[in-house]
């Protein structure tokens, strides 16, 4: 429908980006990047992680400037300095991770910033009529008095979206925006997007999740290292296609050979609960043993007591009941550093917060976390030579791409960090793998190289506990596969005959029976 | 990787440098804008230099700057603000002169009897900030609060003690009170240097001593490790295996006894005795030398050179008609801007290795891999 409507009037494309180009430190740049969004479309941008979508759309909303090349908004040439200049051009952004404040209502949240005057006084009823009317336009659905607070994911995007609206955008951007629902969110999103565009908005829609891409999009336009290789629509390409066109050769599959899964257990929670600091039960008696050579998948929403999980499991927060075993031996009360030292391996879901020191050296970064441990202690004192002799082994066979191992980890791309954790946390021989979100935001043949090593320890009999938000990965990864579901271990799968639509509806509770 | 290197200590110059530059920018320019011409100021101060009390006098601020510079900088090293150097290192002093003073220490060999006040000072300073740590770690009670009260009530324990009644007791021929004097068997005897009266402190050495130590402990154990890394990144270092809590309480022992340490070279080598005169705020000096120094052992006994020139030239200033206190405009205006230049040059150098690393790499050879 779109198609005939803008091919009738032929207006001037919303949004043109030509020979944009960004020399950006450590990270792939933006070279001669060219994207023509026609007004009134669903236009996807797709890519791997690190092939410079978010670059180009920080670009575009104002909150870099490119070095080289332009843009034009409606046909007129344009300028960013901020973001506030986009703003005015009718452009508005929709972060990935959302921007609200909890404690405060949708109003407040979408009114703050650009809050509607009477005189001094803030004249919140003019705002929420404009709110509802807003909502009601677009079929959003959002209440204005509603705490945040007490919203689902998918809600908080309507508010997201809806703040973007309120500040009078003609362009959304939507950098990632299903990363964070579940596929039944999904759907929803995307009835919005379709009512949205009928009512003449723009959409530029930022994924990487090829199937989404082609039941949304109008136009589609693919990204790789930075540059753009081709402009596609969606009836003429497979999700195949694409995926090729993404990576520039065919994808890598995760998936494991013969089972090595043995009957001997390693790692063994019972009952394990944790308690937040309000009294709710963010986990609630989860048990399971996971034996030598074997892979437990754990998927679910992100949220849903992942995080307290691996963390009660390192021993970084005190379970309220339960009990973790380490071949058979009580760790519940054990340090953090005393379950490192017995072979607990850790690769963290946030590896900035948690995996690496930014502002120390690479191979500052490879003692951490082992400093107890050869090669990198020698009794009380540090063994520098060791350390860094295996640091440059982890950055050899890790292909971890750096000019030294004394350059700060900062400097790093965070694939490349989190290929040094990979290999980090792979040395010493540990027993068990506590991976969270091992290959997120590394690029593909990095992750092909992640899943091997995974593989190849697996092998040699460690025992995986793996988390992720990639339900290939989990499937493909996965001897055993379980689902976590607002702290509970919902419901086990075999990984050799679930689809990745079964896992998604038990995520979200839907598929308890099937 | 030799390129780095020498980056780096280019950096670290640039900022300690530069802000020296514009602290005497901005003093010359106070200085010509109240009718003092900037360069006799200076001319006075050069003269001052060659004077061999003030190198002397100059040498002996700094011992002290730096004991209390090296405190401050252990918290700083895992972001945590030990305010209380001040009053850990007076109610230290005060208790050690008391003890080193009393008669049943005459008794005991030199040796052993310095070191026994030394060891007490470092006990004391170490309990009174353990108080700090202790309400941390139990209570979560911010270091900074803590540690400014414990400075106030360290004040008015000091002057309850400092009593003839009790600690203390008149000093012959004045209004004074102090502790009852050290005998001789208990000083540590001065180092002469020709053409001065005063005496390089002999605790001198301890000040290097204390300086290789923090080196050592910082760079080549793993408890430094440890204190870095939870100074880098809390949670980095809590996945790591460090117990943070650990880390508040040790790191904060050991800066409070290192702070007990820094009214020992004045107590052993010159005063003798904790009286109402016995210098006051060196911990808050401390802070700024530890700031001006970016925690390093070298940097900072700089800084306290620097600091205790500073200090003593300013009275020869007073002697040519300058007043005095432009020294301390111009200490305010180094530590403030150098708070600045740091972190500048600090983001500086992160997009300057981001850059290299980039270029190490050949981004060119990836964008070739895209059109090939």
């Amino acid at each position: 429908m779109s198609t005939e409507s803008a091919a009738g009037g032929d207006p001037a494309p919303a949004v043109e980006l030509s020979g944009i180009t960004k020399r950006f430190p450590g990270v792939v740049a933006n070279s001669d990047v060219d994207i023509t969004v026609r007004a009134g479309t669903v236009h996807a941008l797709v890519g791997e992680n690190g092939a410079g979508k978010s670059t180009l759309m920080k670009i575009l909303y104002g909150m870099q400037r490119p070095d080289d090349g332009t843009i034009a908004v409606a046909g007129e040439p344009v300028s960013f300095a901020s973001p506030a200049d986009a703003i005015r051009a009718g452009i508005g952004m929709v972060h990935q991770h959302f921007m609200l404040a909890d404690n405060l209502t949708v109003l407040e949240n979408v009114v703050l910033g650009s809050e509607p005057r009477a005189g001094v006084r803030l004249d919140f009823a003019a705002a929420r009529a404009r709110v509802r009317e807003i909502s009601d336009a677009y079929g959003l659905g959002v209440e204005p008095d509603r705490l945040v607070d007490d919203l689902g994911v998918g809600e908080r995007q309507r508010v997201e979206i809806l703040k973007v609206l309120y500040r009078g955008a003609r362009t959304l951007i939507l950098d990632e925006p299903t990363a964070v629902l579940v596929p039944q969110e999904v759907d929803e999103l995307f009835g919005n997007l379709r009512d949205l565009k009928a009512e003449g908005l723009t959409i530029l829609f930022i994924s990487h999740k090829l199937d989404e891409v082609l039941a949304v999009a109008d136009d589609i336009t693919v990204m790789r290292r930075g540059t753009t290789v081709a402009s596609v629509s969606p009836r003429e390409v497979t999700a195949r296609k694409l995926a090729e066109l993404m990576v520039g050769s065919a994808l890598p599959v995760p998936e494991l050979r013969e089972s090595t899964v043995t009957d001997r257990p390693v790692l063994a929670a019972s009952g394990l609960t944790v308690t937040s600091a309000d009294g709710r039960k963010v986990l609630d008696d989860v048990s399971f043993t996971i034996h030598a050579g074997e892979v437990l998948g754990i998927a679910g929403v992100e949220g849903n007591g992942q995080a307290e999980l691996v963390e009660a499991l390192m021993g970084i927060r005190v379970p309220s009941a339960g009990s973790v075993h380490l071949a058979g031996a009580d760790i519940t009360r054990l340090s953090t550093k005393r379950r490192r030292e017995a072979g607990m391996g850790y690769i963290p879901e946030d590896r900035h917060r948690q995996g690496v020191l930014l502002e120390a050296s690479l191979w500052e970064n490879r003692v951490l976390g082992h400093q107890t441990r050869k090669p990198n202690a020698r009794g009380p004192l540090l063994d520098r030579r060791g350390a860094k002799a295996d640091t440059q082994r982890i950055v050899e066979q890790y292909d971890v791409r750096t000019p030294g191992i004394d350059v700060h980890a900062a400097a790093l791309s965070g694939g490349n960090q989190q290929k040094l954790i990979v290999g980090r946390e792979m040395s010493g021989n540990p027993v068990v793998l506590i991976a969270a979100h091992p290959t997120r935001g590394v690029d593909v043949g990095a992750q092909a190289a992640i899943w091997e090593h995974i593989r190849r320890a697996r092998a040699e009999r460690l025992a995986v506990l793996l988390i992720s938000a990639d339900l290939d990965e989990l499937i493909g990864m996965s001897d055993t596969l379980a689902v976590i579901l607002r702290g509970r271990l919902v419901a086990d799968h075999d990984p050799s005959t679930v689809t990745p639509e079964q896992l998604g509806s038990a995520m979200t509770g839907a598929g308890r029976e099937s | 990787m030799g390129r780095f290197s020498v980056r780096s200590v280019l950096l670290g110059l640039v900022a300690p440098v530069g802000a020296l530059v514009f602290a005497a920018l901005v003093c010359a320019l106070i200085l010509a804008l109240t009718g003092n011409p900037p360069l006799d100021t200076v001319d006075a101060m050069a003269t001052a230099a060659q004077r061999p009390r003030t190198l002397v006098n100059s040498l002996n601020s700094a011992t002290q700057y730096y004991l209390a510079a090296v405190a401050v900088a252990i918290g700083f090293k895992m972001k945590l603000f030990n305010i209380g150097v001040d009053g850990q290192y007076r109610l230290a002093a005060m208790l050690s002169a008391a003890l080193a003073g009393a008669a049943f220490m005459d008794g005991v060999p030199p040796f052993l009897r310095v070191a026994m006040t030394i060891v007490a000072a470092m006990l004391v300073g170490a309990a009174w900030s353990g108080l700090a740590a202790l309400l941390k770690v139990t209570r979560g009670v911010s270091e900074v609060i803590s540690t400014i009260m414990l400075n106030a009530i360290a004040t008015y324990l000091v002057s309850y003690l400092l009593n003839p009644a009790r600690l203390a007791e008149n000093v012959p021929g004045s209004n004074n009170i102090g502790t009852r004097p050290i005998t001789e068997g208990g000083q540590v005897p001065g180092i002469d240097y020709p053409g001065s009266t005063s005496k390089i402190f002999g605790l001198v050495f301890l000040a290097v001593l204390v300086g290789v130590v923090y080196w050592f402990v910082l760079s080549r154990t793993r408890f430094g490790f440890e204190l870095k890394a939870t100074g880098l990144s809390e949670s980095a270092a809590v996945a790591s295996g460090v117990s943070v809590q650990k880390m508040v309480v040790w790191s904060m022992l050991l800066s409070g006894a290192v702070a007990g340490l820094v009214g020992m070279p004045q107590l052993l080598g010159s005063s003798h005795s904790y009286s109402l005169d016995f210098p006051p705020g060196l911990g808050f000096i401390g802070i700024a030398v530890a700031l001006l120094g970016r925690n390093h052992p070298v940097g900072m006994a700089v800084a306290a050179l620097l600091w205790g020139f500073l200090d003593n030239a300013a009275n020869a200033l007073d002697v040519s008609g300058v007043p005095r206190e432009i020294v301390l405009i111009m200490q305010g205006v180094i530590v403030l801007s150098v708070v600045v230049a740091y972190e500048l040059v600090r983001r500086y150098r992160v997009r300057a290795e981001q850059r290299d690393v980039g270029r190490a790499l050949g981004r060119t050879k990836t964008l070739e891999e895209v059109s090939a």
